[in-house]
């Protein structure tokens, strides 16, 4: 158990270990640990984001789906409703052709009644003629006759 | 060689607690000796432990770090909270907490020779020196540099300069010396004298304990693997000297396992007493 210059050796070499460590090693390991630290914290901060991004997203989804549903069934209630209305328009539409034919057919019917009826004056009124010449054995002057014959065409309208 | 016997247990423990010194020390203080095995092993650890540390350092990635780089990182990160626990100055810590590093694994790796068969070094350098032409028998070594008393006071005088360093940096001198005379009795003039020579103690107790701890823990560590070394050795072919080889194969097993706790303990406290003082250096009382 001796003092000697070996502790004044101990004594520089400690300091010259001492500096090479803070020179050489503790900031390059320092500067590396908090590094990680920062890419951890930086990784875990984008984990959180994106989870609450994906929150956001999935109620995103959800709410334009509602909306999809909505703006769909308002679509087919809209469409139905056009459809009975063109259905209905569809319906008067023809129920007025119908009535118009008919109103057209009648008016026809009545103009071939009429035709038919003024023919039928006419051959009456020649049937009358040749009734009476045969009644009368006689022939009768149509021309004397044509007032009677007018008269008689007037009463049978 | 003719002169050649098995060394007695004496003997041999004395060998193998000679240091290997550059002349012959005379008197318990001689500044004119070195220790020359002391110094090589300690300097040859320490730039061993802060090369591959730099090494290390140089490689050192922020992504995914290696097992080595995780060990390191583990035992920095340890040093650093410790550091930041203890000495409260940012600017200080910047070199007192790479110096508590150097500290932990230099004195680990001093520590861990210890664990070396004890013969190992001794006996190879007894060869070396045999062959280069001197007498084996005064080729001494001492592989533990922490069990040599100048080693761990050199360094404990490390930490006291720089206690000494940082009380003047941080108080200022006129202010250390306003309380190396005033504290901790208080600032009346008859209590000057006490004051200052319980300070003087203070520092006194603080770096000789602070030395004197780890000393003490590795020389006697080391002098039981002596002792054990020898029961190993007292092997002669007869059934007692078989049971003293088997205990001291169960002794020297217990006693290395016991020793990876102690030196890394010792590692640890040295480091923290480092940084305590120098925190202390740094508050007023």
């Amino acid at each position: 158990m001796n003092l000697n210059a070996t502790l004044f050796a101990q004594l520089v070499v400690f300091f010259i270990l001492a500096w090479f460590t803070m020179k050489f090693v503790w900031p390059p390991i320092m500067k590396a640990l908090d590094e990680r630290a920062k890419k951890i914290a930086d990784g875990l901060s984008a984990a959180d984001k994106a989870k609450s991004d994906l929150q956001l997203a999935e109620k995103k989804v959800v709410d334009e789906l509602k909306k999809a549903r909505e703006s769909a069934t308002e679509l087919r209630a809209g469409a139905e409703k056009q459809g009975a209305q063109l259905i209905e328009e569809a319906r008067q539409e023809a129920a007025q052709i119908i009535a118009q034919a008919r109103k057209a057919a009648e008016g026809e019917a009545a103009v071939a009644a009429q035709r038919a009826k003024e023919a039928l004056r006419e051959q009456v009124a020649v049937l009358a003629v040749a009734g009476a010449e045969r009644i009368l054995r006689k022939e009768i002057n149509a021309q004397v006759h044509a007032d009677l014959l007018a008269n008689l065409k007037q009463e049978l309208k | 060689m003719a002169t050649e016997h098995a060394p007695n247990a004496s003997e041999y423990i004395v060998h193998h607690l000679t240091f290997l010194t550059n002349k012959k020390q005379v008197g318990l203080v001689d500044w004119s000796v070195f220790h020359l095995d002391t110094l090589f092993f300690s300097i040859g650890l320490g730039l061993l432990g802060v090369f591959i540390m730099a090494r290390l350092a140089a490689r050192a990635t922020s992504g995914v770090p290696g097992r080595f780089q995780a060990a390191v990182e583990i035992i920095v990160e340890m040093v650093a909270d410790q550091a930041k626990g203890i000495v409260h100055s940012p600017k200080s810590r910047e070199f007192v907490a790479p110096l508590a590093l150097t500290v932990f694994v230099w004195i680990f790796l001093m520590n861990a020779m210890d664990l070396l068969p004890v013969d190992l070094l001794p006996k190879i350098w007894s060869w070396i020196f045999g062959a280069a032409g001197h007498d084996p028998h005064h080729a001494y070594l001492r592989v533990v540099p922490t069990a040599d008393l100048n080693a761990t006071l050199g360094m404990s005088a490390a930490v006291l300069l720089l206690c000494l360093y940082y009380s003047v940096k941080i108080k200022g001198l006129g202010h250390w010396i306003h309380e190396l005379f005033t504290a901790p009795f208080g600032a009346h003039p008859l209590l000057w004298p006490v004051n200052f020579a319980m300070q003087l103690i203070e520092f006194v107790a603080k770096t000789v304990s602070h030395g004197m701890r780890l000393f003490g823990n590795m020389y006697a560590g080391e002098l039981i693997f002596m002792l054990i070394a020898l029961m190993g050795a007292a092997w002669a072919g007869t059934l007692g000297s078989g049971l003293l080889w088997i205990g001291g194969v169960i002794a020297g097993t217990l006693w290395a396992i016991f020793h990876i706790l102690i030196i890394t303990l010792q590692a640890f406290i040295f480091m923290m007493l480092t940084l305590v003082y120098v925190g202390q250096a740094h508050e007023s009382h």
